[in-house]
């Protein structure tokens, strides 16, 4: 019994420190909205007991890169160490008016619509630090967006393994099979970023590639 | 008062011999002239990147400029492993000129939507 205890401690030690990998750079990217700050915030209440940042139904809330430093995730008894960044939402147009519809003034319309263009550069300058790359898309939204397939493509050309996470799976509209078939070649999440829904499957396929 | 728009049809050749920076500048100053166009073909996924950053850099520089709408079609990808390996080697000689890329002002196109064959333009009232 003493002996099986001991053996069950060394393996476990010895299992941690070889299943650990140190800080895997995950970025989380997409459109405006898709709910890639819901997802981070998730991920680090799970394991670290607190926020990232704030999510918002007005697009473009996240207008600069936030990094959460060592979030140890553990799935099946092995555990990695995370450098998660959430990114601003990428987009082709950003039109100052559409904030008003949001109950903001004009002069605070205005400096949004600047953070945001600015937080659009900042996001496709990061790509090349990413080693893996979590697309978030909302499930409700038609996914053939060009933004989604420039994204794609960049990752490609540059190897960052890419899985993608359909989102808002909780809602009525919400489609995934439309993603699963316009992105065929990458593997597909459908979950709820906001009630928790398949997060598991989520940290499983997350696991299977950094293996 | 009739309104008028533009759409510009501009073949493979005509960006074919210039550097990824030059094809962006082309097509940004044609969209800056309220003009749709339609390219034969597509950019690189990271001249793509970079239409969009250039993109954002001149919407805080230019008055009333909001931005672009870009949707790229791309022939059936339902061929034969000779057929792929054929296009792709006439991909990295001559350039993507099996897909047609539509770009345009978002002050004049509202949206445009893309299924896998089919592109529609919403257009804004002017």
């Amino acid at each position: 019994m003493v002996l099986k205890i001991i053996k069950d401690f060394v393996k476990h030690v010895i299992g941690r420190i070889f299943s650990k990998r140190s800080n895997v750079k995950l970025g989380f990217y997409g459109p405006p909205n898709g709910g890639k700050t819901t997802l981070a915030n998730k991920i680090c209440k799970d394991w670290l007991g607190e926020e990232m940042g704030q999510a918002s139904k007005i697009p473009h809330e996240t207008r600069e890169i936030s990094i959460k430093e060592k979030v140890n995730i553990t799935y099946k008894d092995k555990t990695l160490t995370f450098k998660i960044a959430d990114t601003p939402g990428i987009a082709t147009k950003i039109d100052y008016e559409d904030f008003l519809h949001f109950g903001m003034n004009k002069t605070e319309a205005k400096k949004r619509a600047r953070e945001a263009t600015k937080g659009v550069i900042e996001s496709i300058k990061w790509l090349d630090d990413m080693e893996l790359v979590v697309i978030v898309l909302d499930s409700t939204q038609n996914p053939y967006n060009q933004v989604n397939i420039t994204l794609i493509g960049n990752l490609v050309a540059r190897k960052i393994p890419v899985l993608i996470v359909a989102n808002k799976m909780d809602l009525r509209k919400s489609d995934i099979k439309s993603i699963e078939a316009a992105f065929p070649e990458y593997p597909v999440i459908g979950i709820s970023a906001k009630n928790g829904n398949n997060i598991e499957e989520f940290y499983e396929q997350l696991f299977e590639m950094v293996k | 008062m009739a309104s008028k728009l533009t759409i510009h049809f501009m073949p493979y050749d005509e960006i074919s011999s210039l550097s990824g920076q030059e094809r962006i500048k082309k097509l940004l100053k044609m969209i800056l002239g309220d003009k749709i166009i339609l390219l034969q073909g597509r950019l690189k996924a990271d001249e793509e990147a970079r239409l969009i950053e250039d993109t954002m850099v001149m919407i805080g520089h230019i008055r009333g400029f909001k931005g672009i709408e870009l949707a790229v079609i791309t022939p059936n990808k339902n061929i034969t492993v000779f057929d792929q390996f054929r296009k792709g080697i006439a991909k990295m000689l001559l350039g993507d000129r099996d897909a047609m890329t539509v770009i345009g002002p978002a002050s004049i196109v509202k949206e445009i939507k893309k299924d896998p064959s089919k592109i529609e333009l919403f257009l804004k009232k002017v």
